[in-house]
């Protein structure tokens, strides 16, 4: 049984949240959930969301999170919040009263995350809860409308979340109308005003390619492939515009994993420290803390990373070495160590918070190394020294964040005049895994209803893969 | 200063949590089964699966449920924290586990997909069975007898035992006696004073479920395993054939209540042997395929009669026969074959030897018999498709009807 009661956690959750609003924290109205593991195992299956469409993958995820918490691999978090206004959190009911304090000035300092990092800026809290719940009542007006049925609105899902990933990776970017883009592209094509073009040969004008289609190279394929090809019906579109629209609103989280946990174990320790809990609690806490923010060697802990980032540029802000003063503080303009952090926590995402604030000590500290794969075994290939600190860091801001996922673009809808798909993969040294490819692309196919070629570097040289009505080969391009 | 959070308590009743999740597992569950069933041939080459009990849980590897989305393969170089004393050169992990990159997103690294699930053996059957779109084995209309006693119900009577009362039905010839004496029974019997308006079922009321026990007629089968056992079959040979002769033997085991095995191990001259002798024990010498037939005709004939026994016979052998025995290897087959409801010849080849060993298979060419069939396995991918083709046969035959007239 529980060592605590419902009006316990009322007690602490205000305490908690006047401590948060005194300290600075900014959050939005947050409400709590008190579930058991398996209401936990199925909220994590589905992101957290109470309401949420069916897919097999669900089910396959809830298996799996079921099999490792059943054979003790792994545990259950002590919490889940979504970015959502008000924000949703879970309290696993089995832990302890100092574990749900902690957990929920943790979550507070998420909350605050999302209401004011602008990578949240366009998803939209207020209406996440509504507009989850619509995505799946439509999802299932598909499955049970007798002319399409589960069959098939399972095939274009499959296709969707294959490529779901594919998109623009900074929404806050306004995407420009194909007509604005056009116009954009003209007056880039034009000469520069020379005030000595007399004097000057006057340079070649080379108009821009107008009819192409895309005007300029797309990063969103679901929606570019919703908006061109004619042959979708009016479902399929919105079923693409469905999940087009999740993995919006989950990119700004997949982007900010590190900022995101260490600002909110800042705050659950800030705010634990300040609350002047009994000594039993007080110890407990110090356990658990050091649990949560520990290293991981041979991974990544976010927890670890972020936090100690954060303590970091507050340090340097406050209480500076020569060397760094001479070299300038973070912020300047910001009156305090503590206001500096809350900017970055407004500015940054993991790749420029990294850039930023991940200096060679830091580096040297948290021991980070960069490793290969040589013949199954994972080979540690550089480490932080002072030759090769840098090569290390720009691998890390390479694969962290949206870094895992290949940045895909298409250039051509037309190509050859045969509403051929032309992609191109922006290749960054790091070459695509061919078989994964083979399927996705297959899946691009399914919904483009035509030839589609990537191209791309394989082992060093340019390859176009194709996929046809004939299945997929490569060819060199 | 602030409106506190709200806190919704635990709903301990499970009526108010729904199993939201369970569509999704049962659609996954199905996935799983379709990707066995597109693996059957690799999964059943399994050593490990071959000659199990059907209750044992085995392992089968899954493929095909993999999410696929365009990942990095080659040259993707991670980065992870060490332990404050890493060097360069250290091995850190097994390139199969998943990247420990910051990548924090689910499924998208290959490998990790890929994962064993546990499946009884009789499941594996079962979804090994369910796509040969094979009609039941033909049975032979003389040789059935009764197997199976069910009870089944037949109607209703008025009398019977306590417990086959039907209630329903009792109450409603209740209901039905009262309405039809409307009127009178007041006048007969009025209740006392104080008296309830009782209307007691009567003996007449009460309706039995009619139950007559069923005779099923239902065949029994033997599987008649005869392998040779001279020195050229080596142990790979007898893999392949224990292979074979499990799934034949799986496969009978799905349409007969009750299967009996046989082994028969010949060499030069052939005697019935228990399971372990079979596959284990290794003899020497040369070969008379025909005294292993003629040994099966023999336990047949005492053990087996065709009037009784759905006979399945199966041989397999290295086709390196005496030729001086052709003639009675071929005269035998053809006995075997004529009680038989399938016999097959499995020609064991492992890869390379096809060409330059003697054969068997010319031999039975001409054998001229609808439920003879011969197969060659060369190495163990080919035991599902040479196991299909086999039974082919026996579809072929039910669909040309008539088969020669009983010997």
């Amino acid at each position: 049984m529980p060592d605590y009661t419902l009006a316990d956690l009322e007690d602490w959750g205000k305490r908690i949240l006047d401590k948060a609003l005194e300290l600075g924290l900014d959050p939005y109205p947050q409400e709590f959930e008190i579930c058991d593991h398996n209401d936990m195992l199925g909220y994590m299956a589905y992101a957290g969301m109470p309401s949420h469409y069916p897919h097999w993958s669900y089910g396959k995820g809830f298996e799996k999170l079921k099999t490792l918490y059943d054979h003790g691999v792994s545990g259950l978090p002590y919490e889940m919040v979504i970015n959502s206004s008000p924000a949703l959190a879970y309290l696993m009911r089995d832990n302890t009263l100092c574990l749900q304090i902690l957990t929920i000035a943790h979550v507070y300092g998420h909350n605050d995350f999302f209401k004011n990092n602008f990578n949240f800026k366009t998803t939209r809290a207020e209406s996440t809860i509504a507009t989850f719940k619509a995505h799946a009542q439509r999802v299932r007006s598909y499955v049970e409308d007798p002319s399409i049925g589960a069959e098939r609105v399972e095939f274009v899902l499959d296709a969707a979340h294959a490529l779901s990933m594919q998109m623009r990776r900074n929404r806050a970017l306004r995407h420009l109308s194909d007509a604005d883009e056009r116009q954009r592209l003209w007056a880039e094509a034009q000469p520069r005003p020379d005030p000595f073009h007399k004097i000057h040969r006057s340079p070649d004008f080379s108009p821009p390619d107008l009819q192409r289609v895309p005007a300029s190279p797309e990063e969103d394929l679901l929606i570019f492939v919703r908006d061109h090809n004619p042959y979708l019906a009016e479902w399929e579109r919105d079923v693409l515009t469905i999940v087009h629209e999740e993995a919006c609103y989950f990119l700004p989280q997949i982007e900010t994993k590190i900022m995101n946990e260490g600002w909110a174990s800042y705050w659950h320790r800030e705010i634990l420290n300040s609350l002047e809990l009994p000594p039993e609690l007080h110890l407990e806490f110090l356990v658990r803390h050091n649990q949560v923010v520990r290293p991981h060697p041979g991974g990544l802990n976010p927890y670890h990373i972020g936090l100690r980032l954060f303590d970091e540029i507050q340090r340097r802000h406050d209480d500076p070495t020569p060397e760094e003063r001479e070299a300038g503080i973070p912020f300047p303009s910001a009156a305090s160590g503590r206001e500096a952090i809350f900017a970055v926590r407004e500015v940054d995402r993991d790749v420029s918070f990294l850039r930023r604030f991940l200096t060679e000590p830091i580096m040297r500290e948290l021991d980070l190394f960069e490793y290969e794969k040589k013949e199954e075994e994972l080979v540690v290939s550089k480490v932080s020294s002072r030759e090769q600190w840098r090569e290390v860091k720009e691998t890390l801001l390479r694969v962290v964040g949206m870094g895992g996922t290949p940045i895909i673009r298409i250039t051509d809808a037309d190509f050859g005049g045969r509403r051929t798909l032309y992609l191109v993969h922006e290749h960054d040294g790091r070459d695509l895994q061919l078989e994964y490819a083979e399927r996705t692309l297959s899946h691009l196919h399914r919904l483009w209803g035509r030839e589609v070629l990537l191209e791309s570097l394989l082992g060093g040289k340019k390859q176009l893969m194709v996929f046809g009505e004939n299945g997929f080969s490569t060819r060199p391009a | 200063m602030s409106t506190g959070a709200i806190f919704r308590p635990f709903r301990h009743s499970e009526a108010e949590r729904s199993d939201r999740s369970a569509g999704d597992r049962l659609r996954h569950r199905q996935k799983i089964r379709e990707s066995i069933r597109d693996n059957i041939a690799d999964i059943i080459a399994e050593e490990s699966i071959i000659g199990k009990r059907g209750d044992r849980v085995v392992k089968v590897p899954i493929r095909g449920v993999r999410e696929y989305r365009f990942i990095y393969g080659q040259n993707a170089p991670g980065v992870a924290q060490g332990d404050g004393n890493v060097q360069e050169g250290q091995v850190v992990g097994q390139g199969s586990q998943q990247q420990k990159g910051a990548g924090d997103q689910a499924g998208d690294q290959p490998g990790q997909d890929v994962y064993e699930t546990d499946v009884t053996l009789e499941e594996l059957v079962e979804i090994m069975f369910e796509d040969l779109e094979l009609p039941d084995l033909e049975r032979r209309a003389l040789k059935q007898i009764p197997a199976e006693r069910a009870s089944k119900r037949r109607g209703y009577r008025p009398v019977g035992i306590r417990v086959r009362l039907d209630k329903r039905r009792t109450a409603r010839e209740r209901l039905r006696r009262k309405f039809a004496t409307r009127g009178h029974t007041a006048a007969i019997e009025a209740p006392a004073e104080g008296e309830e308006d009782r209307y007691p079922f009567h003996p007449d009321d009460l309706t039995y479920r009619h139950v007559v026990t069923d005779f099923k007629n239902e065949s029994n089968a033997v599987v008649i395993c005869i392998m040779d056992t001279s020195g050229s079959m080596d142990t790979m040979k007898k893999y392949l054939a224990r292979s074979y002769f499990f799934l034949l033997y799986q496969f009978i085991a799905t349409k007969y209540r009750s299967v009996e095995l046989v082994f028969i191990a010949h060499h030069t001259d052939a005697r019935e042997v228990t399971e372990e002798e079979f596959f284990h024990k290794a003899e020497s010498g040369g070969t008379f395929i025909s005294s292993g037939y003629q040994k099966a005709l023999e336990i047949i004939d005492e053990r087996y009669h065709p009037s009784l026994w759905n006979v399945y016979a199966f041989h397999c052998s290295d086709g390196d026969n005496f030729d001086s025995d052709n003639p009675a290897a071929l005269r035998t087959a053809k006995q075997l074959a004529d009680v038989a409801n399938l016999f097959g010849y499995g020609e064991i080849k492992p890869l390379g030897s096809r060409y330059y060993e003697s054969s068997m298979l010319n031999l039975f060419r001409r054998l001229d018999a609808e439920n003879f069939q011969t197969v060659v396995i060369e190495k163990k991918e080919d035991i599902w498709p040479a196991f299909r083709a086999f039974l082919a046969k026996d579809r072929a035959g039910v669909a040309t009807a008539e088969r020669p007239a009983e010997a």
